[in-house]
């Protein structure tokens, strides 16, 4: 490679050209340090390797790369020589992922006939200022608002910029397998785990101690040629398989409860067992004995798998990537919603086609002022980073966000919590079988898709189970590739059509020792060479093949006869395929490299040989003391209130993703006649030719935990099933047939709830508070007969830095999808008309605890809502009557900000005020407006159907007022509480979040 | 005589577009690209060729780029070019419709506007004003051009845009007044008095001419930012349920217009070429 100074095309906007790119930087500059640079101008730059001349890198530029309308093109080894100014250089580090580049390559293929290696273009940007920069605002300008050291190589300094020939990622590690002695005391067994990044207890490590010690397996292992000791790869298999991440060790493990709520002590045996498998199974089987048998799959693949028509399943999950988004905000959300996607899409033997994906996110608020400790990033720039990240994972996938929420508090300012939800609607039978089994046979090859291999995303697996420390980056940020993966998706689903596949795993967390591991347990075995891997660049030593994450791969079960016809089909869809083993019924999984032998383990202590863990939880009893009254000016709280992060639209966050790509997305997120009314659920349609619909909710309220966890868990379970309820969704129990699915995924998130009495001790109360959501969880699926087919946890989300430590408060998503048939009768959430009746259904009771209010007017006190279940099934079945008779011409739930939100949502969506009247209540007239009480619906009725509502709802509805004015206005016998005009509610509502 | 709607590498609206044209009374055929640049797929049997939105090859070079690049410089095995194959395609009767990263594919590719009938770079389609992403509804007028993608419709349309490089910049005050001269403008975003929409939102993107869509000289040719094909159904419309309580919704969505008018003149135009080739 030479060593002197590169030539690199660099693309501006033609001077005079509007630049939108450059200014969003200025602004971006400007509102992180106070002012931006003079003349800030963003340039893309292609770096070409040694082997472009000047020329041709010139008429390549403009001929393939450059808009000739309104580009400027260089080629320079010399940017700005004679210039005075400064600039700042950002560079993907070598091996990630670098699609520009590789598309560059392929364009300079197209259009000289001559084909380059890989890596000989490197996408990279400048930024350049007309003013000479202090260095370190420069600094700070390419640290804290452009660029990620986790992610880019960043330089800067005054013009010129004298561009550098780009790295090629080569590792100059021979290939070997290393074996690892296991010390005999228990302090060197720890330091084993501790020094390899193993994240393997002292009782794993024996028990890994056990296996090697075994005669049978030492005698096994001389006949196969492998040392006595573990190698490096064996080891790491262990460390992946028996990860929090992959075996969920804290939700499966004995806890003993002391409960000084009830004043009793018990034992639970397994969260997951008994307060989520248990009643889902319960709840499966009822469903079945009624004929409503559309649970397909729950917990034993990738996704929940439920039918929506004879023709059709429909796949579900969410998954969190909290760890990669705290370091790289863009990049954690991205492969999180890729990864997601490929969980949908990777059940059975494939055939889906992903159809919308959820975002839920939760962070530290945009104006968070405490002093950011090392290694955190600025909540805003989270927010920013995932946002873009969550856009691009969707659009460019051509898969719609459908549905989301926004949480705002500080404790996430350490960790943010990012949901990425995905479904896929997969034919029930690709090629004549049941697409959503595993067919796997004896001989069939194991073949991985997608992406290349490289050392990006090594202990993945087991880094997300660790909490998050200063420092602690490389190899487990990723770039990632929707383009690629869309290619991946497009070719399984004709693949699967075509009878080519009879088995599918995503290859995400753990990588082919994950993935290859998990599929060979369907023959009981599998031998892989990792020499046949590809591989991104040379070097890689065999455990980090077998073991890395790099993005957008799966891996599938491929008959033999069947292989040559999968992989022509493959390199005609633009996507690499590999033949790298065969699955086996040795028992055993075998790892080779060519002629060494890598990894020789017993499949079944591998599955089931880490010991179970015991922990220690305590239950208090939840907080109980009475709300503050209020008495202050009302319709000014309900500004403050409409205007708080928590509440304020997300009109301007979720309109940068397309929520209608596949024109079936019949209720989007914000509608009504200037498209500002935020709906409760999101419904697309199932088919072009039909008028049945999926609709999707979540609900999601982590401040309640602080008072009450089970109310906490209860009231989202409830607010997801009720913004289906308000749409016109009907509960199980009202349904019929094997058709009309609802059916839930619940995600744990919290923090590190191990006791210790150093590191953790509040440990048996976090706990605590897990045993009591899952407990809540339990009740409500038992309840509404709602199954919970898919689900997922995260138990270490905590930031430490500096001996400070910022923990999520205990937090669980639910997210639920419920069949709609006639998509024609949805009901939105604003008002329609003039004239229209407002009825408020449901009881208010007097639950200011955590509200939205009582937090802005700084009451910590007031009892959380709690979920009355046989009322609450009850008036669902009431509404669903009431949709079922076309009388709710307008229907939106109640949830943060209680009634007076939701008066004031319907007002802002409509365009139209309304006349309010609250009723001679029990409770305060605060009270009735901000109580965020469960199970409650702002709905609107034409004047004539008004007796035929009452009819159905009886005492269960009090009429309100009426639709019409320019404004809303509340009173209470003749005082009036609230004047706001429909102006000033809308500039309320539509602050800025960012 | 079929549709055939373009996928694979990215792009990823062809089911609602393969559906939109089956409504519309023709047949579909959902082709990967890969098909065409391999000459598996010929256009023989298409009266018309649909490029779908989506985001070409990661859109990594800019929108449409690559995709366009391939077009114009792929050799077929005929030895041909596709954008030559195209252009032989609507001498020959046959309409291409290209919506959204398929407007941004005919753009680049010199097959829209092509006022100079030589395929060279007249216009462009570029980062909106914003510098994002946007998925939101507009309103449209469709002023007299040689397409009949919009004739028959005296209303405006209304249609979601999901985008972030709309813009349509010209090269020069020349081809900006040709398009005008040549009514090539096709589809204009409107304002709230439905006059020609300058400054966003109405204007999503900051396009010159207020333009929305574009046709070439002969008609054969369009493209337009919105998506027509994801308003079928009048409930997809945003306002759906106040529209209908005021008596506005109409009985199908404002894209089913779309797809009609074209393949009512295609399957025309296609017919009589096919007659004269035989006579």
């Amino acid at each position: 490679m030479s060593l002197s100074p590169a030539n690199v095309v660099t693309i501006a906007a033609r001077a005079g050209a509007k630049d939108p790119r450059s200014e969003k930087i200025a602004q971006a500059i400007a509102s992180h340090l106070g002012k931006a640079p003079k003349g800030t101008r963003a340039l893309r730059v292609l770096a070409s390797a040694d082997n472009v001349s000047e020329k041709a890198l010139r008429g390549f530029a403009e001929a393939a790369i450059a808009d000739p309308i309104v580009d400027e093109v260089d080629v320079t080894s010399s940017y700005g020589t004679g210039k005075v100014g400064s600039y700042v250089h950002l560079a993907r580090l070598p091996g990630l992922t670098d699609d520009e580049g590789r598309s560059a390559e392929h364009a300079f293929a197209l259009y000289s006939g001559e084909a380059l290696p890989v890596w000989s273009f490197h996408a990279q940007e400048l930024v350049v200022f007309d003013e000479v920069v202090a260095d370190e605002t420069l600094r700070a300008i390419a640290h804290e608002v452009l660029g990620n050291p986790n992610v880019h190589a960043l330089s800067w300094g005054a013009l010129p910029f004298v561009p550098r020939p780009p790295v090629r990622a080569r590792l100059d590690a021979d290939v070997r397998v290393d074996v690892v002695p296991l010390p005999e005391t228990d302090t060197a067994l720890a330091a084993l785990s501790k020094d390899r990044s193993l994240g393997l207890s002292l009782a794993e490590m024996k028990a890994i101690v056990a296996y090697f010690a075994s005669p049978p397996v030492r005698a096994e292992r001389e006949r196969e040629g492998l040392s006595p000791s573990p190698t490096d790869c064996e080891l790491e298999i262990f460390a992946q398989t028996w990860s929090e991440h992959c075996k969920h060790k804290e939700f499966n493990a004995i806890i003993a409860v002391d409960d000084r709520e009830r004043g009793e002590a018990r034992e639970v045996r397994s969260i997951f067992k008994s307060y989520v498998a248990d009643p889902t199974r319960e709840v499966k089987a009822k469903l079945d004995a009624r004929g409503q048998s559309f649970v397909v799959t729950v917990f034993d693949d990738n996704a929940g798998i439920v039918k929506v028509d004879p023709d059709t399943n429909l796949t579900l999950k969410v998954e969190t990537h909290n760890s990669p988004s705290a370091l790289d905000p863009y990049g954690g959300a991205i492969t999180g919603i890729l990864g997601c996607n490929r969980d949908a899409i990777g059940t059975g033997r494939g055939g889906g086609r992903l159809f919308f994906n959820t975002d839920v996110l939760c962070f530290g608020p945009p104006s968070y002022d405490k002093k950011l400790l090392p290694g955190q990033l600025h909540p805003a720039r989270v927010f920013e980073g995932v946002h873009a990240g969550v856009r691009d994972g969707g659009n460019k996938s051509g898969v719609p966000t459908l549905n989301g929420a926004l949480v705002f508090d500080d404790r996430f300012a350490g960790k943010p919590l990012v949901f990425c939800g995905s479904t896929a609607l997969v034919p029930a039978l690709a090629a004549g079988e049941p697409a959503h089994t595993k067919d796997v046979r004896l001989g069939d090859r194991i073949v991985t898709v997608g992406g290349r291999v490289g050392k990006d995303g090594i202990h993945g697996a087991t880094f997300s189970s660790h909490e998050l420390k200063e420092g602690q980056t490389r190899g487990v940020v990723q770039v990632g590739s929707p383009f690629t993966q869309k290619l991946v998706a497009d070719l399984l689903e004709e693949a699967a059509a075509k009878g080519l596949v009879v088995g599918v795993n995503d290859s995400g967390a753990g990588g082919l020792s994950s993935s290859a591991g998990e599929l060979a347990r369907t023959t009981g075995g599998a031998r892989i060479d990792t020499s046949r891997v590809p591989l991104k660049y040379p070097g890689l030593l065999p455990w980090e093949i077998f073991l890395s994450e790099s993005q957008e791969r799966m891996t599938l079960a491929v008959r033999p006869e069947r292989l040559e016809a999968f992989v022509a089909l493959a390199k005609g869809r633009g996507v690499e395929a590999a033949d790298i083993g065969t699955f086996t019924d040795s028992g055993r999984l075998e790892v080779v490299h060519g002629d060494t032998k890598v990894a020789f383990l017993d499949l079944g202590f591998l599955h089931d040989g880490a010991p179970r863990l015991s922990l220690e939880a305590t239950v208090l009893a939840p907080s109980r003391t009475p709300s503050r009254a209020y008495d202050g000016d009302l319709g000014a709280l309900l500004t403050r209130v409409l205007s708080s992060p928590n509440v304020a639209s997300r009109e301007s966050v979720v309109r940068a993703y397309d929520h209608e790509v596949k024109g079936k997305t019949v209720l989007k997120p914000y509608m009504g006649v200037r498209g500002k009314a935020p709906q409760d659920a999101g419904v697309m349609l199932v088919r072009h030719d039909g008028h049945e619909g999926i609709a999707v909710a979540s609900g999601i309220v982590p401040r309640y935990g602080d008072l009450d966890a089970h109310a906490m868990a209860q009231s989202a379970f409830d607010e997801a099933v009720r913004a289906l309820v308000s749409v016109g969704a009907r509960l199980p129990c009202d349904a019929e047939g094997a058709y009309e699915p609802f059916a839930g995924c619940d995600n744990f998130c919290v923090p590190d709830s191990v006791y210790d009495a150093d590191k953790n001790p509040d440990g048996k109360e976090k706990l605590g508070k897990l045993v009591r959501m899952a407990e809540g969880l339990a009740e409500m699926v038992r309840a509404f007969e709602i199954p919970m087919v898919s689900g997922k946890d995260s138990m270490k989300n905590d930031f430490r830095a500096g001996g400070t430590k910022i923990s999520v408060p205990p937090t669980l998503l639910v997210t639920m999808i419920a069949k709609v048939r006639d998509v024609r009768r949805l009901v939105t959430s604003e008002w329609k008309a003039e004239g229209d009746l407002v009825f408020l259904v449901g009881e208010t009771f007097d639950e200011l605890g955590r509200s939205i209010a009582s937090e802005i007017l700084g009451d910590s006190g007031g009892f959380a809502p709690i979920v009355r279940i046989p009322e609450t099934r009850a008036l669902y079945t009431k509404m669903a009557e009431a949709h079922a008779a076309g009388l709710l011409v307008s229907s939106h739930d109640l949830s943060d900000g209680g009634l007076a939100v939701a008066l004031a949502e319907s007002c802002i969506g409509a365009d139209l005020g309304a006349d309010i009247v609250l009723p001679n209540a029990a409770h305060s007239p605060y009270v009735t407006l901000f109580s965020e009480s469960n199970a409650r619906f702002v709905v609107s009725v034409k004047p004539g159907d008004e007796a035929a509502f009452v009819r159905i709802f009886g005492p269960r509805a009090v009429r309100l007022g009426q639709v019409g004015g320019a404004g809303l206005r509340v009173h209470a016998a003749s005082e009036t509480l609230v004047d706001l005009s429909l102006e000033s509610l809308s500039s309320a509502y539509e602050t800025r979040l960012r | 005589m079929t549709a055939l709607v373009v996928t694979g590498f990215g792009l990823n609206c062809e089911e609602e577009t393969a559906h939109a044209y089956r409504t519309a009374g023709l047949d579909a055929t959902i082709v990967h690209a890969a098909d065409l640049f391999s000459g598996d797929v010929s256009l023989a049997k298409a009266s018309i060729v649909h490029l779908s939105g989506g985001f070409s090859f990661g859109d990594d070079l800019g929108s449409g780029r690559v995709f366009a690049n391939r077009l114009r410089m792929q050799k077929l095995p005929s030895g041909s070019t596709l954008v030559r194959e195209l252009s032989a395609f609507t001498n020959d009767g046959g309409y291409i419709y290209g919506v959204c990263n398929g407007f941004q594919i005919l753009v680049k590719s010199g097959l829209l506007p092509n006022l100079g009938g030589d395929h060279a770079p007249e216009v462009t389609l570029t980062h909106n004003d914003s510098g994002h992403f946007e998925d939101r509804w507009v309103v449209c007028g469709a002023p007299e051009s040689p397409s009949p993608a919009f004739r028959g419709k005296e209303d405006p349309f209304a249609f979601p845009a999901r985008h972030a490089e709309g813009k349509l910049v010209t090269r020069d005050a020349s081809i900006r007044e040709a398009l005008v001269t040549k009514k090539l403008v096709a589809l204009t975003y409107l304002d709230g008095a439905l006059a020609p929409a300058v400054d966003y939102p109405e204007n999503p993107n900051g396009s010159e001419l207020s333009c929305a869509g574009l046709t070439d000289p002969t008609g054969r040719v369009l493209g337009t930012m919105p998506h027509p094909e994801a308003f079928l159904l009048p409930q997809l419309h945003p306002a759906f349920h106040t529209r209908a309580r005021q008596g506005l919704a109409s009985d199908v969505g404002d894209g089913l217009v779309v797809f009609r008018n074209l393949v009512a003149a295609a399957t025309r135009a296609r017919a009589s070429a096919t007659k004269d080739l035989s006579s």
